[in-house]
């Protein structure tokens, strides 16, 4: 049986549909649009001169060797911050789950970080990991470890990574918390009673229900390492040392803001567009296949 | 009836609000918007400067905003001059010149305002290697200097004596910082020496230095078709001995732009090539004592160094649809008062940046300013102590804070030891003349 609201009035469906249209008409679509049209045209930073110069951006883009670099540096980092915070809040949702002294005090410090502007988490890891002026950055180089992320490809990286990584964490457990408290006990008793131990419950009924919620925050933290770390970057490395953590999307604000480019610019951010819309589009042929939702 | 009272409601209460403002001239005030890029201390005292203006006449009210750092109060006036809505004046850093210069109908030249207004304006009376950074190619002044620097050397004494050197005499050359850096570091000071501003002191500074150039086309100045100069023998040798000393501990890179600041004020190096605006953090924070010394040259390449350039901005004025001639008007009004020598004085006296009028100097001399903070004439006796060449007057290429960034991005790689300095700079040339003609293009004709 299908449910069906029906409207006498023609015209009162479009009118209570309007707020919405309106805000993505003006707030997504005007500027994608807006990013098209720049993408094909040259434009000096004041917008008095600009002609159309056709793909001619976007091959001048994917012949800068540069740009490839950063094609890869993306991947790499992309799926380190998604693995990483992807499995560390499993685990931590695991074990704030289970029956703990003052579990409700660990879930409120786990949820916590993400509460901070990414700017300002950046800030906390420079000073922690600061050769100069951070705590672990100075204890590091005194203990003889020659640590300074300014000119280490290696240790900026992980750096970058890890500060990202932790930002995502709380959000991911929060789901993951709730996916496992979804789960209903019974079953997993029940598997108790024939002698699975914890490690093998986990693996072949807690894993596979939460399959759903796993699925879900893979798409979103990869959206997530894509386009909102740039502020983790820009604040902590700005991209360097050399060009060793420079994501496609800083590299994006870096040619549009910083260097006026807004035709190589809005190019750039037209091929990022596509790839999360491909990326997307594979995990929900192909992953979501793997995901059991009861 | 009802219109008239409301008229006489309204106007007996704009007076009693004119009366509570103090502006209790009947005269209306021609409101300018000024937008600056000077976080705190400085941003408050260029505010007071301001003030200083509006409290010295009754015709014109500037209204100073921060619209956060250079680059970001750059890109907030591009988007404004797009919305039709560009602020009177805004502050700009010296690499951003050659886009403003290009913009054309978006700006208004100084020279060009000052006339038109018929504001008396004597462009001689700036210090030549400020004047000429500003200046268009027929040597007419483009943009109004008001805060510029320039690098100097900054060195530790008590580190200086610790390691067994004068500590009243700074090394004057590359070849004197070499040892000296080897000095400090054998009597187990973890850093001898950095420097912030990588592109701006290294580089930049070193070529005006040594009258080699940046860029051909006299450094930009002469067209857009100017291509870099420094993968040339001459810089690759200076960028092998930073890579050298940085091996073998004497040296350290303290990071982009001015990370490196805060290195020296905390002791932590012992000497640092930096803006002469540090000196004012240096005053507050440094627990030991300090002296500062022109920047040092190579003897192999010039007998005596030339001036250095200036960093540091300018005031611009930009156009927009609904200007007035009024407007203008006011704006010259302020700028006037900004060129006084008094101002330009107390200016570089309360922050540390250099005056930009030869009479501004010669005041700050006479009130016996650099008796009293010896060091203090450094910055402005190196700006002035030759006349400039067509190495010395600056850069004029376009998009220079994307290629000082390309500059960096190759010298983090080298000190890596991921490349030499000859390919550092060899890619730094090629990376850098793409965005040249990338600029070239779309701002031809």
């Amino acid at each position: 049986m299908q449910r069906r609201v029906i409207f006498d009035n023609k015209a009162l469906p479009y009118l209570l549909l309007a707020p919405q249209v309106a805000v993505t008409l003006i707030f997504f679509i005007w500027p994608a649009a807006q990013a098209l049209w720049q993408s094909v045209h040259l434009q000096d930073a004041f917008g008095l001169r600009s002609q159309f110069v056709g793909l001619e951006n976007f091959e001048a883009v994917l012949s800068d060797p540069n740009y490839l670099e950063t094609v890869k540096t993306t991947i790499v980092f992309s799926v380190s911050v998604t693995v990483l915070s992807l499995g560390s809040a499993l685990g931590l949702a695991v074990l704030a789950d289970s029956k703990i002294r003052a579990a409700a005090a660990y879930k409120t410090l786990l949820i916590w970080p993400y509460a901070l502007a990414p700017a300002v988490a950046a800030v906390l890891w420079m000073f922690i990991f600061n050769p100069d002026i951070g705590i672990l950055g100075r204890a590091l180089n005194s203990l003889g470890y020659a640590w300074d992320y300014r000119l280490n490809d290696g240790q900026a990286m992980t750096m970058v990574i890890l500060a990202a990584s932790w930002k995502q964490v709380s959000y991911n457990f929060i789901f993951f918390l709730a996916g496992l408290q979804a789960i209903p006990r019974s079953v997993l008793e029940a598997a108790s009673i024939d002698g699975a131990g914890a490690v093998r419950r986990f693996w072949t009924i807690t894993f596979p229900l939460l399959s759903p919620t796993t699925f879900f925050l893979l798409v979103v933290d990869v959206v997530y390492a894509f386009f909102e770390t740039f502020g983790t970057i820009h604040a902590l490395t700005h991209g360097g040392p050399g060009k060793a953590t420079e994501t496609l999307i800083f590299r994006v604000y870096q040619d549009g803001v910083v260097n006026h480019d807004l035709g190589g610019s809005s190019a750039q951010s037209v091929i990022l567009m596509v790839i999360v819309i491909a990326l997307t589009a594979i995990q929900f042929r192909f992953v979501e296949r793997k995901v059991h939702y009861s | 009836m009802l219109t008239r009272r409301t008229l006489a409601v309204s106007t007996a209460a704009f007076a009693l609000a004119a009366g509570f403002t103090g502006a209790a001239h009947a005269q209306q005030k021609t409101v300018i918007e000024f937008w600056h890029g000077l976080p705190q201390p400085l941003g408050g005292q260029l505010e007071q400067v301001v003030k200083g203006f509006n409290d010295s006449q009754d015709k014109v009210q500037v209204n100073p905003t921060f619209k956060g750092s250079y680059p970001e109060t750059m890109q907030a006036a591009i988007a404004a001059f797009r919305a039709g809505n560009a602020p009177h004046v805004v502050q700009m850093f010296e690499v951003g010149t050659a886009t403003m210069l290009s913009a054309g109908p978006a700006i208004k030249p100084v020279h060009q305002l000052m006339s038109e207004t018929g504001s008396g304006f004597d462009a001689a009376a700036y210090i030549p290697a400020v004047r000429g950074y500003y200046s268009s190619r027929d040597g007419k002044m483009m943009a109004l200097p008001f805060n510029s620097s320039t690098t100097i050397t900054f060195y530790n004494k008590d580190a200086f004596q610790k390691a067994g050197l004068d500590p009243n005499k700074p090394p004057a050359t590359w070849p004197e910082v070499v040892d000296a850096a080897r000095k400090l570091k054998a009597a187990g000071v973890t850093c001898p020496m950095t420097f912030s501003w990588p592109t701006w002191t290294q580089f930049e500074q070193v070529g005006a230095l040594h009258d080699k150039p940046f860029a051909s086309e006299a450094n930009g100045f002469g067209g857009l078709n100017a291509t870099l100069k420094i993968n040339d023998p001459f810089f690759v040798k200076h960028l092998q001995t930073l890579i050298d000393l940085q091996k073998e501990g004497a040296l350290r890179y303290g990071g982009r732009d001015n990370a490196a600041d805060s290195l020296f004020p905390s002791g932590e190096c012992a000497m640092i090539q930096a803006s002469s605006g540090l000196r004012g953090r240096i005053v507050k924070e440094a627990k030991f004592n300090w002296g500062a010394a022109p920047l040092p040259y190579w003897p192999d390449a010039i007998s005596s160094p030339k001036n250095s350039i200036i960093g540091g901005a300018a005031f611009w004025v930009m156009t927009s649809p609904k200007r007035t001639a009024d407007e203008y008007k006011a704006v010259a009004a302020f700028f006037s008062h900004l060129a006084r020598p008094e101002v330009d004085a107390k200016w570089h006296m309360d922050t540390g940046y250099v005056p930009v009028t030869l009479q501004g100097f010669e005041l700050a001399k006479k009130e016996g300013f650099y008796d009293k903070n010896p060091g203090a004439e450094v910055p402005a006796e190196q700006l002035t102590r030759t006349a400039t060449t067509e190495n010395t007057m600056g850069l004029r290429l376009g998009n220079l804070p994307e290629i000082r960034n390309i500059i960096q991005e190759e010298m983090e790689k080298a000190f890596q030891g991921q490349q030499t300095a000859q390919q550092a700079l060899d890619n730094a040339v090629k990376r850098g003349d793409t965005v040249l003609r990338n600029f070239e293009r779309a701002n031809k004709n």
